[in-house]
């Protein structure tokens, strides 16, 4: 009775053409790839640079990034890259975002995510199960991972402003436990970033496709994918 | 012992056909391939890309646009948070371009702070005008670019009644300092002539100690630690960007909080 009634909900969900959506657009649509590659240099000047400041001072006593892996020779020049890429980062992030709403995709692809869907998903996935072969729809892991990471993106660029700006932004500095927890937040944004980044390549890396995906748009929805 | 990694029993081989269309999509030059051009991104992104002349100029460039943003972004009345006295650290952090025991203590009573550029009355200070000017206290956060913050009590005269006193043309875009310790700093009017930023004469209500700047250092609420000059030997109003130490290293100029 009630998966029979759930029937033509879930169509609904998974039907972009019935989303009023035009017939035959590619999986990422080229605003997508172009902000998407923005992004992935953006994070990366944003990653290595902030690697190389944190250097200076770290949080953890164990904890020290080598000089191979950071950006700019010392923290002067981490602290130029990271001042720069703030721009391509914020500017690129926010028309990532109202592009993801206005044009409903957030909604589209990321939503709903169901507890069941969530279970079902993580215990295929540990059977080795894992299904890849249509990649115009995410599971429910995926989903979450990307809403988890567009949160985490967030606050990275609001804990940047009150780490920034803990005068001028003192109430933010205030709501995030002060300037030295804002600090902390900030890394602990970066390290759920960089550990999405660890999975998020590794897995276009094994199923290429999804990679060569967002380079040319991949396949067409709505018609007969 | 046997290892961790090993299982206790051999995995039913008939997983191999279950997931033939996995491990075909495992291709090693899939792999390969995609390593490679990640590890081409990361080393265009290394640091010889830092050192090309290019970018250090574009760089550069970008610090210049956000100063402006920074000084667009001050708020000559937005105050800094403030802190109980119970709070302060004492002795605070001493940092500077050298180590503690490099400090040269500077005599008081022959000290003289020298006023020079746009200004009206350009005769020297000594510590007991400067401390004849109303006194101002202040508990504050030191924030130092590296990350590391401490709490401060700080206290002196405004610099922008400072400022006043020595009929200063408060439309003029820098103040300028020299130090004893060859420390050259400039900041931007507005926070030159913001109520927190003060030519401290104490700390944690004491003369301050020679190590943190005697007879006189700036304090500024509103800019990272670096742009708060010690021993102070020198104030000029000035139109000219002169930068500072650490600045012309490749330091933000405003690097305002």
């Amino acid at each position: 009775m009630t998966l029979r009634q759930r029937v033509p909900k879930a169509c609904l969900e998974i039907s972009p053409p019935s989303l009023g959506r035009p017939v035959g657009r590619k999986l990422h649509p080229l605003p997508v790839r172009v902000m998407h590659w923005v992004n992935a240099v953006a994070m990366v000047i944003m990653i290595g640079s902030g690697w190389g400041i944190y250097n200076d001072s770290v949080i953890f006593h164990f904890l020290h990034f080598p000089h191979a892996i950071r950006l700019g020779t010392w923290a002067a020049q981490s602290l130029q890259w990271h001042f720069a890429g703030m721009w391509l980062l914020a500017i690129n992030g926010l028309a990532y975002l109202t592009y993801g709403i206005v044009t409903g995709r957030f909604r589209e692809r990321l939503l709903p995510i169901r507890w069941r869907d969530l279970v079902t998903t993580v215990r295929d996935t540990l059977h080795l199960h894992v299904a890849h072969e249509d990649i115009t729809t995410y599971n429910a892991v995926q989903r979450l991972l990307y809403i988890v990471v567009i949160l985490a993106g967030i606050s990275q660029v609001v804990s940047g402003l009150a780490i920034w700006k803990p005068v001028q932004f003192s109430e933010l500095t205030a709501l995030l436990g002060g300037f030295q927890s804002a600090r902390l937040i900030h890394f602990l944004g970066m390290s759920v970033i960089v550990g999405f980044l660890v999975v998020h390549v590794a897995l276009s890396l094994l199923v290429p496709r999804t990679l060569l995906a967002m380079l040319t748009g991949g396949p067409k929805l709505g018609g007969g994918t | 012992m046997r290892s961790l990694f090993r299982p206790g029993s051999l995995p039913d081989p008939g997983i191999l056909d279950n997931h033939r269309p996995l491990i075909r999509s495992l291709s090693r030059r899939g792999l390969l391939r995609g390593t490679l051009s990640l590890g081409t991104l990361t080393a265009l992104t290394g640091c010889n890309v830092s050192n090309d002349a290019s970018v250090q100029s574009a760089l550069r460039a970008i610090s210049a646009w956000n100063d402006k943003v920074q000084a667009w972004l001050f708020n000559p009345n937005k105050l800094a948070p403030t802190y109980p006295a119970s709070l302060v650290l004492k002795p605070p952090e001493f940092n500077a371009y050298y180590d503690i025991e490099h400090v040269r203590p500077v005599d008081g009573r022959s000290w003289k702070l020298e006023v020079r550029g746009r200004v009206a009355d350009r005769s020297p200070w000594t510590i007991e005008r400067l401390a004849a000017l109303p006194q101002y206290d202040e508990i504050i956060r030191h924030i130092c670019v590296e990350g590391w913050s401490y709490i401060g009590e700080w206290s002196g005269p405004r610099l922008g009644d400072f400022l006043d006193r020595i009929g200063a043309d408060t439309r003029a875009r820098y103040v300028y300092f020299t130090t004893a310790d060859d420390y050259p700093s400039s900041i931007d009017m507005p926070t030159a002539r913001h109520p927190q930023t003060l030519l401290a004469l104490t700390y944690a209500r004491q003369t301050l100690p020679d190590p943190y700047g005697y007879p006189l250092r700036l304090r500024t609420s509103t800019k990272l630690g670096f742009k708060n000059p010690k021993w102070l030997t020198s104030i000029e109003v000035t139109n000219e960007y002169k930068g500072g130490y650490w600045e012309s290293r490749g330091f933000n100029w405003f690097s305002g909080l």
